[in-house]
Protein backbone atom coordinates (compact mmCIF):
# COMPACT_ATOMS: atom_id res chain seq x y z
CA UNK A 1 0.00 0.00 0.00
CA UNK A 2 3.09 2.25 1.30
CA UNK A 3 4.26 1.63 -2.28
CA UNK A 4 1.12 2.28 -3.87
CA UNK A 5 1.04 6.05 -2.46
CA UNK A 6 4.46 6.50 -3.36
CA UNK A 7 4.42 6.06 -6.78
CA UNK A 8 1.24 7.90 -6.96
CA UNK A 9 2.64 11.22 -5.39
CA UNK A 10 5.77 10.39 -7.36
CA UNK A 11 4.09 10.69 -10.64
CA UNK A 12 2.00 14.21 -9.11
CA UNK A 13 4.57 16.06 -7.94
CA UNK A 14 8.21 15.04 -8.82
CA UNK A 15 7.70 14.13 -11.81
CA UNK A 16 4.61 15.96 -12.97
CA UNK A 17 4.11 15.12 -16.96
CA UNK A 18 3.75 18.83 -18.04
CA UNK A 19 5.72 20.74 -15.71
CA UNK A 20 9.00 17.73 -16.01
CA UNK A 21 8.58 16.23 -18.88
CA UNK A 22 6.84 18.77 -21.34
CA UNK A 23 3.92 16.52 -22.26
CA UNK A 24 0.86 17.68 -23.45
CA UNK A 25 1.64 20.90 -23.92
CA UNK A 26 -0.22 22.28 -27.23
CA UNK A 27 -3.62 21.63 -25.21
CA UNK A 28 -1.31 23.10 -21.85
CA UNK A 29 -0.93 26.76 -23.56
CA UNK A 30 -3.75 26.21 -26.07
CA UNK A 31 -6.57 25.60 -23.40
CA UNK A 32 -5.68 27.07 -20.14
CA UNK A 33 -6.94 30.81 -21.06
CA UNK A 34 -9.91 30.44 -18.28
CA UNK A 35 -9.82 27.67 -15.55
CA UNK A 36 -13.79 26.66 -16.13
CA UNK A 37 -13.09 24.44 -19.09
CA UNK A 38 -10.02 23.13 -17.85
CA UNK A 39 -11.91 21.83 -15.14
CA UNK A 40 -13.64 19.78 -17.42
CA UNK A 41 -10.12 18.73 -19.32
CA UNK A 42 -8.53 17.63 -16.27
CA UNK A 43 -10.67 15.26 -15.34
CA UNK A 44 -10.84 13.85 -18.42
CA UNK A 45 -7.39 13.31 -18.15
CA UNK A 46 -7.60 11.92 -15.43
CA UNK A 47 -10.27 9.34 -16.20
CA UNK A 48 -8.19 8.25 -19.36
CA UNK A 49 -5.11 8.20 -17.81
CA UNK A 50 -6.72 5.89 -14.92
CA UNK A 51 -7.68 3.25 -17.18
CA UNK A 52 -5.06 3.85 -19.95
CA UNK A 53 -2.68 3.28 -18.46
CA UNK A 54 -3.18 -0.31 -16.73
CA UNK A 55 -4.76 -1.34 -20.06
CA UNK A 56 -1.62 -1.11 -21.85
CA UNK A 57 -0.02 -2.37 -19.20
CA UNK A 58 -1.70 -5.60 -19.33
CA UNK A 59 -1.58 -5.87 -22.41
CA UNK A 60 2.50 -4.90 -22.73
CA UNK A 61 2.92 -7.78 -20.34
CA UNK A 62 0.64 -10.10 -21.42
CA UNK A 63 0.59 -9.91 -25.07
CA UNK A 64 3.87 -8.65 -26.54
CA UNK A 65 6.39 -8.35 -24.11
CA UNK A 66 9.60 -11.00 -24.52
CA UNK A 67 8.57 -13.98 -24.12
CA UNK A 68 4.79 -12.85 -22.70
CA UNK A 69 3.24 -15.50 -24.91
CA UNK A 70 4.56 -18.62 -22.78
CA UNK A 71 1.35 -18.82 -21.16
CA UNK A 72 -0.30 -19.84 -24.81
CA UNK A 73 3.33 -21.82 -25.57
CA UNK A 74 4.82 -19.17 -27.76
CA UNK A 75 7.77 -18.21 -25.33
CA UNK A 76 10.26 -17.50 -28.04
CA UNK A 77 7.66 -14.60 -29.52
CA UNK A 78 8.34 -10.89 -29.00
CA UNK A 79 6.28 -8.37 -30.34
CA UNK A 80 7.48 -5.45 -28.28
CA UNK A 81 7.95 -3.49 -31.44
CA UNK A 82 4.15 -3.22 -32.02
CA UNK A 83 4.03 -1.94 -28.20
CA UNK A 84 3.57 1.99 -29.68
CA UNK A 85 1.44 0.96 -32.44
CA UNK A 86 -1.09 -0.85 -29.71
CA UNK A 87 -0.95 1.58 -27.05
CA UNK A 88 -2.13 4.69 -29.77
CA UNK A 89 -4.73 1.93 -31.26
CA UNK A 90 -5.65 1.17 -27.79
CA UNK A 91 -6.21 4.65 -26.28
CA UNK A 92 -8.17 5.81 -29.17
CA UNK A 93 -9.85 2.85 -29.17
CA UNK A 94 -10.94 3.18 -25.29
CA UNK A 95 -11.53 6.96 -26.39
CA UNK A 96 -13.78 5.89 -28.64
CA UNK A 97 -15.83 3.19 -25.84
CA UNK A 98 -15.82 6.68 -23.36
CA UNK A 99 -17.24 8.39 -25.34
CA UNK A 100 -20.04 6.11 -26.19
CA UNK A 101 -20.95 4.56 -22.76
CA UNK A 102 -20.48 8.53 -21.15
CA UNK A 103 -22.90 9.50 -23.61
CA UNK A 104 -25.34 6.78 -22.99
CA UNK A 105 -25.19 6.51 -19.06
CA UNK A 106 -23.65 10.41 -17.76
CA UNK A 107 -24.67 12.72 -20.26
CA UNK A 108 -24.38 15.39 -18.06
CA UNK A 109 -20.35 14.41 -17.52
CA UNK A 110 -20.33 14.04 -21.55
CA UNK A 111 -21.63 17.45 -22.59
CA UNK A 112 -19.79 19.28 -20.14
CA UNK A 113 -16.31 17.39 -21.77
CA UNK A 114 -17.68 17.90 -24.78
CA UNK A 115 -14.51 18.24 -27.15
CA UNK A 116 -11.97 17.14 -25.52
CA UNK A 117 -12.44 14.00 -25.01
CA UNK A 118 -11.74 13.02 -29.30
CA UNK A 119 -8.88 15.61 -28.85
CA UNK A 120 -7.03 13.42 -25.80
CA UNK A 121 -6.20 10.84 -28.16
CA UNK A 122 -3.62 13.25 -29.95
CA UNK A 123 -2.25 14.89 -26.39
CA UNK A 124 1.30 12.92 -25.59
CA UNK A 125 0.30 13.46 -21.93
CA UNK A 126 -1.80 10.56 -22.39
CA UNK A 127 0.48 8.02 -24.87
CA UNK A 128 3.57 9.62 -22.73
CA UNK A 129 2.37 8.02 -19.55
CA UNK A 130 1.64 4.59 -21.28
CA UNK A 131 5.37 4.97 -22.69
CA UNK A 132 6.92 5.91 -19.21
CA UNK A 133 5.03 2.82 -17.85
CA UNK A 134 6.86 0.23 -20.61
CA UNK A 135 9.69 2.39 -20.25
CA UNK A 136 10.17 2.12 -16.29
CA UNK A 137 8.69 -1.68 -16.03
CA UNK A 138 5.96 -1.05 -13.49
CA UNK A 139 3.60 -3.57 -12.50
CA UNK A 140 -0.14 -3.68 -12.51
CA UNK A 141 -1.01 -2.00 -9.22
CA UNK A 142 1.57 0.38 -9.27
CA UNK A 143 0.44 1.11 -13.03
CA UNK A 144 -2.82 2.09 -11.32
CA UNK A 145 -1.67 4.38 -9.13
CA UNK A 146 0.86 5.82 -11.99
CA UNK A 147 -2.15 6.87 -14.30
CA UNK A 148 -4.05 7.67 -11.77
CA UNK A 149 -1.18 10.26 -10.04
CA UNK A 150 -0.06 11.11 -13.88
CA UNK A 151 -3.21 12.15 -14.78
CA UNK A 152 -4.28 14.18 -11.25
CA UNK A 153 -0.76 15.83 -11.65
CA UNK A 154 -1.26 16.78 -15.14
CA UNK A 155 -4.65 18.57 -14.32
CA UNK A 156 -3.35 20.37 -11.17
CA UNK A 157 -0.52 22.39 -13.50
CA UNK A 158 -3.65 23.36 -16.33
CA UNK A 159 -5.76 24.42 -13.52
CA UNK A 160 -2.70 26.06 -11.58
CA UNK A 161 -1.96 27.82 -14.82
CA UNK A 162 -5.58 28.98 -16.00
CA UNK A 163 -6.16 30.46 -12.75
CA UNK A 164 -2.79 32.15 -13.11
CA UNK A 165 -3.97 33.47 -16.92
CA UNK A 166 -7.05 34.47 -15.78
CA UNK A 167 -5.56 37.06 -13.41
CA UNK A 168 -3.21 38.24 -16.13
CA UNK A 169 -5.69 39.15 -18.04
CA UNK A 170 -5.67 42.57 -16.16
CA UNK A 171 -2.11 43.13 -15.90
CA UNK A 172 -0.24 45.42 -18.41
CA UNK A 173 1.88 43.24 -20.91
CA UNK A 174 4.74 44.50 -22.97
CA UNK A 175 3.71 44.14 -26.95
CA UNK A 176 4.39 40.92 -28.71
CA UNK A 177 5.21 39.02 -24.93
CA UNK A 178 0.99 39.02 -25.05
CA UNK A 179 -0.85 35.07 -25.12
CA UNK A 180 1.44 32.64 -26.09
CA UNK A 181 4.93 34.60 -24.93
CA UNK A 182 3.72 35.09 -21.12
CA UNK A 183 2.19 31.83 -21.13
CA UNK A 184 5.76 29.93 -21.31
CA UNK A 185 7.52 32.39 -19.50
CA UNK A 186 4.50 31.73 -16.49
CA UNK A 187 4.83 28.00 -17.00
CA UNK A 188 8.38 28.35 -16.69
CA UNK A 189 7.97 29.63 -13.44
CA UNK A 190 5.53 26.98 -12.29
CA UNK A 191 7.62 24.58 -13.17
CA UNK A 192 10.90 26.17 -11.54
CA UNK A 193 8.52 26.10 -8.33
CA UNK A 194 7.11 22.51 -8.89
CA UNK A 195 11.46 21.76 -8.55
CA UNK A 196 11.69 22.98 -5.51
CA UNK A 197 9.95 20.33 -3.92
CA UNK A 198 12.17 18.04 -6.26
CA UNK A 199 13.78 16.87 -2.37
CA UNK A 200 10.46 14.97 -1.11
CA UNK A 201 10.84 11.85 -0.61
CA UNK A 202 8.52 9.14 1.12
CA UNK B 1 0.32 29.45 -53.42
CA UNK B 2 4.10 28.78 -55.35
CA UNK B 3 6.28 25.54 -54.51
CA UNK B 4 8.30 28.09 -53.09
CA UNK B 5 6.47 29.95 -50.71
CA UNK B 6 5.31 26.62 -49.83
CA UNK B 7 8.60 25.44 -48.87
CA UNK B 8 10.27 28.75 -46.61
CA UNK B 9 6.98 30.31 -45.03
CA UNK B 10 6.92 27.47 -42.31
CA UNK B 11 10.12 28.04 -41.96
CA UNK B 12 10.51 31.50 -39.63
CA UNK B 13 7.22 33.04 -40.85
CA UNK B 14 4.58 30.67 -40.10
CA UNK B 15 6.69 28.48 -38.08
CA UNK B 16 4.88 25.83 -36.44
CA UNK B 17 6.33 26.29 -32.67
CA UNK B 18 5.91 29.98 -32.04
CA UNK B 19 2.74 30.98 -34.41
CA UNK B 20 0.87 27.65 -34.04
CA UNK B 21 1.93 26.07 -30.55
CA UNK B 22 2.04 22.76 -32.31
CA UNK B 23 5.08 19.83 -31.54
CA UNK B 24 6.30 22.27 -28.22
CA UNK B 25 6.56 19.18 -26.09
CA UNK B 26 9.57 17.95 -27.39
CA UNK B 27 10.76 21.16 -28.39
CA UNK B 28 11.03 21.63 -24.24
CA UNK B 29 12.11 18.52 -23.37
CA UNK B 30 14.87 17.16 -24.94
CA UNK B 31 16.84 20.97 -26.32
CA UNK B 32 19.48 20.38 -23.22
CA UNK B 33 22.01 18.91 -25.54
CA UNK B 34 22.49 19.78 -29.74
CA UNK B 35 22.86 16.24 -30.42
CA UNK B 36 19.80 15.26 -28.96
CA UNK B 37 18.16 17.96 -31.13
CA UNK B 38 19.71 17.38 -34.36
CA UNK B 39 18.94 13.93 -33.71
CA UNK B 40 15.04 14.79 -32.93
CA UNK B 41 14.95 17.20 -35.56
CA UNK B 42 16.06 14.31 -38.56
CA UNK B 43 13.48 11.53 -37.36
CA UNK B 44 10.55 14.54 -37.13
CA UNK B 45 11.52 15.92 -40.82
CA UNK B 46 12.14 12.22 -41.70
CA UNK B 47 8.45 11.32 -40.42
CA UNK B 48 6.85 14.26 -41.93
CA UNK B 49 8.06 13.49 -44.93
CA UNK B 50 6.89 9.59 -44.87
CA UNK B 51 3.25 10.52 -43.41
CA UNK B 52 2.96 13.58 -46.14
CA UNK B 53 3.95 10.91 -48.84
CA UNK B 54 1.50 8.09 -47.97
CA UNK B 55 -1.23 10.33 -47.18
CA UNK B 56 -1.50 12.55 -50.15
CA UNK B 57 -1.26 9.11 -52.40
CA UNK B 58 -4.25 7.71 -50.35
CA UNK B 59 -6.18 10.73 -49.80
CA UNK B 60 -8.90 9.71 -52.71
CA UNK B 61 -9.48 6.68 -51.30
CA UNK B 62 -9.93 7.83 -46.98
CA UNK B 63 -13.91 7.94 -46.30
CA UNK B 64 -13.32 11.04 -43.95
CA UNK B 65 -15.36 8.89 -41.38
CA UNK B 66 -12.41 7.08 -40.55
CA UNK B 67 -9.34 9.64 -41.68
CA UNK B 68 -8.11 10.19 -38.26
CA UNK B 69 -7.56 7.06 -36.88
CA UNK B 70 -6.12 5.81 -40.52
CA UNK B 71 -4.12 8.60 -40.41
CA UNK B 72 -2.81 8.07 -37.04
CA UNK B 73 -1.74 4.63 -38.31
CA UNK B 74 0.40 5.53 -40.80
CA UNK B 75 1.97 7.90 -38.61
CA UNK B 76 2.26 5.30 -35.71
CA UNK B 77 4.26 3.05 -38.27
CA UNK B 78 6.28 5.73 -39.20
CA UNK B 79 7.78 6.73 -35.83
CA UNK B 80 8.23 2.61 -35.02
CA UNK B 81 10.77 2.83 -38.53
CA UNK B 82 12.22 5.52 -37.27
CA UNK B 83 12.36 4.46 -34.04
CA UNK B 84 13.69 1.06 -34.59
CA UNK B 85 16.28 2.55 -36.80
CA UNK B 86 17.84 4.81 -34.00
CA UNK B 87 18.03 1.85 -31.46
CA UNK B 88 19.83 -0.44 -33.59
CA UNK B 89 22.11 1.90 -34.85
CA UNK B 90 22.15 5.13 -32.15
CA UNK B 91 21.54 3.22 -28.85
CA UNK B 92 23.08 5.87 -27.19
CA UNK B 93 21.21 8.49 -28.17
CA UNK B 94 17.73 6.51 -28.50
CA UNK B 95 18.87 5.91 -24.75
CA UNK B 96 18.86 9.79 -23.97
CA UNK B 97 15.87 10.39 -26.05
CA UNK B 98 13.98 7.76 -24.41
CA UNK B 99 9.56 8.33 -25.00
CA UNK B 100 10.38 11.32 -26.79
CA UNK B 101 10.86 9.85 -30.35
CA UNK B 102 8.00 7.29 -29.75
CA UNK B 103 5.74 10.05 -28.93
CA UNK B 104 6.66 12.03 -32.30
CA UNK B 105 3.17 10.01 -33.20
CA UNK B 106 1.43 12.46 -30.87
CA UNK B 107 3.34 15.65 -32.17
CA UNK B 108 0.90 17.88 -33.44
CA UNK B 109 2.72 18.75 -36.76
CA UNK B 110 2.35 15.95 -38.10
CA UNK B 111 -0.92 15.44 -37.79
CA UNK B 112 -1.69 18.94 -38.29
CA UNK B 113 0.40 18.99 -41.60
CA UNK B 114 -1.58 15.64 -42.76
CA UNK B 115 -4.70 17.36 -41.95
CA UNK B 116 -3.85 20.61 -43.66
CA UNK B 117 -2.12 19.66 -46.32
CA UNK B 118 -1.69 16.16 -47.18
CA UNK B 119 -5.35 15.77 -46.88
CA UNK B 120 -5.70 18.05 -50.19
CA UNK B 121 -2.30 18.18 -52.50
CA UNK B 122 -0.93 16.41 -54.27
CA UNK B 123 2.34 14.38 -53.54
CA UNK B 124 4.82 17.23 -54.93
CA UNK B 125 3.44 20.26 -52.29
CA UNK B 126 2.74 17.49 -49.56
CA UNK B 127 6.55 16.61 -49.67
CA UNK B 128 7.88 20.35 -50.44
CA UNK B 129 5.31 21.64 -46.78
CA UNK B 130 6.83 18.94 -44.86
CA UNK B 131 10.11 19.99 -45.76
CA UNK B 132 9.35 23.52 -45.03
CA UNK B 133 7.69 22.48 -41.64
CA UNK B 134 10.45 19.96 -40.34
CA UNK B 135 12.96 22.53 -41.22
CA UNK B 136 10.85 25.57 -39.36
CA UNK B 137 10.54 22.76 -36.31
CA UNK B 138 14.59 22.03 -36.63
CA UNK B 139 15.45 26.13 -36.75
CA UNK B 140 13.88 26.91 -33.12
CA UNK B 141 15.28 23.20 -31.77
CA UNK B 142 18.75 23.88 -32.80
CA UNK B 143 18.31 27.84 -31.68
CA UNK B 144 17.18 27.12 -28.29
CA UNK B 145 19.90 23.74 -28.26
CA UNK B 146 22.82 25.89 -28.75
CA UNK B 147 21.60 28.48 -26.29
CA UNK B 148 20.87 25.79 -23.67
CA UNK B 149 23.91 23.49 -24.30
CA UNK B 150 26.98 26.55 -24.79
CA UNK B 151 25.63 28.62 -21.40
CA UNK B 152 24.62 25.83 -19.41
CA UNK B 153 27.55 23.62 -19.93
CA UNK B 154 29.81 25.51 -21.72
CA UNK B 155 29.89 22.82 -25.03
CA UNK B 156 28.37 22.23 -27.84
CA UNK B 157 27.77 18.37 -29.55
CA UNK B 158 30.00 17.38 -26.35
CA UNK B 159 32.68 19.84 -27.50
CA UNK B 160 34.34 21.72 -24.66
CA UNK B 161 34.00 25.64 -26.31
CA UNK B 162 34.12 28.04 -22.28
CA UNK B 163 36.26 26.84 -20.57
CA UNK B 164 34.94 26.23 -17.07
CA UNK B 165 35.37 27.40 -13.61
CA UNK B 166 36.31 23.89 -12.08
CA UNK B 167 38.42 22.31 -14.74
CA UNK B 168 41.05 25.69 -14.38
CA UNK B 169 39.00 27.59 -16.89
CA UNK B 170 37.44 31.14 -16.67
CA UNK B 171 33.50 30.24 -17.54
CA UNK B 172 30.81 29.89 -14.70
CA UNK B 173 28.21 27.41 -16.53
CA UNK B 174 24.98 28.40 -15.60
CA UNK B 175 23.17 25.38 -14.85
CA UNK B 176 19.81 26.61 -14.56
CA UNK B 177 19.91 26.47 -18.61
CA UNK B 178 20.00 22.57 -18.08
CA UNK B 179 17.10 22.69 -16.05
CA UNK B 180 13.33 21.53 -17.63
CA UNK B 181 12.07 25.75 -16.85
CA UNK B 182 14.95 27.37 -18.95
CA UNK B 183 13.57 25.41 -21.79
CA UNK B 184 10.22 27.71 -21.30
CA UNK B 185 11.99 31.01 -20.90
CA UNK B 186 14.02 30.72 -24.14
CA UNK B 187 10.64 29.98 -26.32
CA UNK B 188 9.18 32.48 -24.35
CA UNK B 189 11.45 35.09 -25.77
CA UNK B 190 12.11 33.31 -28.71
CA UNK B 191 8.22 34.20 -29.51
CA UNK B 192 8.40 37.48 -27.89
CA UNK B 193 11.56 38.32 -30.36
CA UNK B 194 9.46 36.60 -33.44
CA UNK B 195 6.57 39.17 -32.64
CA UNK B 196 8.55 42.21 -32.06
CA UNK B 197 9.54 41.72 -35.57
CA UNK B 198 6.20 40.56 -37.40
CA UNK B 199 3.42 41.93 -35.39
CA UNK B 200 1.34 40.96 -36.72
CA UNK B 201 1.11 37.69 -35.51
CA UNK B 202 0.42 38.90 -31.76
CA UNK B 203 -3.05 37.87 -30.69
CA UNK B 204 -5.78 40.73 -29.70
CA UNK B 205 -5.61 40.97 -26.10
CA UNK B 206 -8.33 39.86 -24.00
CA UNK B 207 -8.59 42.87 -21.89
CA UNK B 208 -7.01 46.68 -22.41
CA UNK B 209 -7.31 48.33 -18.76
CA UNK B 210 -9.42 51.37 -19.37
CA UNK B 211 -7.60 54.99 -19.69
CA UNK B 212 -8.82 56.50 -16.11
CA UNK B 213 -11.02 59.63 -16.29
CA UNK B 214 -8.89 62.76 -16.94
CA UNK B 215 -10.05 64.18 -13.36
CA UNK B 216 -9.21 61.30 -11.00
CA UNK B 217 -5.59 60.78 -13.04
CA UNK B 218 -3.00 60.50 -9.75
CA UNK B 219 0.24 62.79 -10.96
Amino acid sequence: MIQFFEVFFRAVFLENLALAYFLGMCTFLAVSRKVKPTISLGVAVIVVEAISVPLNNLIYNYLLRDGALAWAGLGHLDFSYLGLLSQIAVIAAMIQILEIVLNRFFPALYSSLGIFLPLLTVNCAILGASLFMVQRDLGFTESVAYGLGAGVGWALAIVMLAGLREKMKYSDIPAGLEGLGIAFITTGLISLAFMGIAGLSF
Amino acid sequence: MSAKDTFIKPILAENPITLHILGICSALAITNSLTSSLIMSVSLTAVLVMTNIVISLVRRHLPSSVRLIVQITIIASAVAVIDQVLTAYLPDAARTLSVYVALIVTNCIVLGRAEACAMKCGVGTSILDALGNGLGYSLILIVVAIIRELFGNGSLMGHRLLELVHEGGWYVPNAMLLLPPSAFFIIGFLVWAIRSWKPEQTEAADFRPAPLPEKEKRS
